[in-house]
């Protein structure tokens, strides 16, 4: 976890996760608020994501008002099938994200569609392939999705 | 909702925007409309919240946020909405949803994702949850995450 960066990376990072106008210049524009000329921005920027440090520099955008659906999944997969169970799950497209997590319940995916009803269906596939149950958590309400990680 | 257009105005910035002093400019010409139009468009989606931001995506590990600890809570129904709000704006969490319980096996309605610098650092931080939700919390685990078996994320198609 070596995080060695230097203050105006960390002011990058922590200022920038949000407001990123939309604009002719927006790097020059944002740049101006951090007391940085544009290219010196855009260059960091570039390394910062090149390293890993941030997944990409975008917008983020809500996929369920894309018109889609999204919708977290939990299993409870025996031990000693689990590498096989996490290669069925995965092989399905619809599945964006899957985390083994220490719990009875261990594998935790997220479908996510652009047709909504492919949620049911793909949990009913999965149920199918496996012979285990698939359990739906879908979010009933947000109360925060963050943009606050402080480095 | 979308028409052909924003559609490939998501596909063509959903990866990461034109890293050139006319970002969207690049755009408009991956996506062969005027420059002034891609920017009225995702203003509109902005508005209409199809955009949440535009900005950073940090990679918490790799920030070395290196835990993450999902935290999930059984509180009444009839509460979940007001203390969801509160620990939501605590500065350690970073998404926090109502979801279903599956009774008898999951009984919580309540999840908070929280993140830090180690197991240690998360379990402090759910320790603050668990004294700021007092006894409305009437039981709570936290499942940290031992390993990434997919992740791709949600990409849409022109």
């Amino acid at each position: 976890m070596s995080v060695d960066f230097d203050a105006i990376d960390r002011r990058i990072v922590n200022e920038l996760q949000g407001g990123f106008p939309v604009c002719a210049r927006p790097y020059a524009e944002a740049a101006a608020k951090l007391d940085l000329d544009e290219a010196d921005l855009i260059a960091r920027i570039g390394k910062l994501v090149a390293d890993g440090r941030l997944s990409r520099f975008a917008p983020m955008f809500n996929a369920e008002r894309l018109g889609g659906a999204v919708c977290l999944c939990a299993m409870a997969v025996p031990e000693a099938d689990f590498d096989a169970v996490a290669k069925q799950v995965n092989a399905h497209g619809e599945v964006a994200h899957n985390y083994a997590r220490e719990h009875a319940l261990n594998m935790w995916f997220v479908l996510a569609s652009e047709k909504p009803e492919r949620i049911d269906e793909t949990a009913a596939e999965i149920e199918a392939e496996t012979g285990l149950e698939v359990f739906l958590m879908p979010k009933l309400e947000e109360y925060f999705i963050g943009l606050k990680v402080e480095v | 909702m979308l028409d052909d257009l924003d559609r490939r105005i998501v596909a063509a910035t959903q990866g990461g925007l034109p890293l050139v002093p006319e970002p969207y400019r690049a755009v408009a010409e991956t996506v062969g409309a005027a420059p002034e139009e891609v920017m009225s468009r995702l203003r509109r989606m902005a508005d209409q919240g199809i955009v949440r931001r535009i900005g950073a995506v940090p990679n918490h590990y790799a920030l070395g946020w290196n835990a993450n600890g999902m935290s999930v809570w059984d509180v009444p129904d009839e509460l979940v909405a007001a203390l969801g709000r509160r620990v939501g704006a605590l500065d350690f969490v970073s998404h926090c949803y109502r979801r279903p319980r599956h009774l008898p096996h999951w009984p919580y309605n309540l999840f908070a994702m929280v993140h830090g610098g180690g197991r240690a650092e998360v379990a402090e931080k759910v320790a603050a949850i668990t004294e700021m939700l007092g006894p409305d919390a009437r039981a709570h685990e936290v499942l940290y995450s031992t390993r990434i078996l997919k992740k791709t994320g949600l990409r849409i198609a022109a």
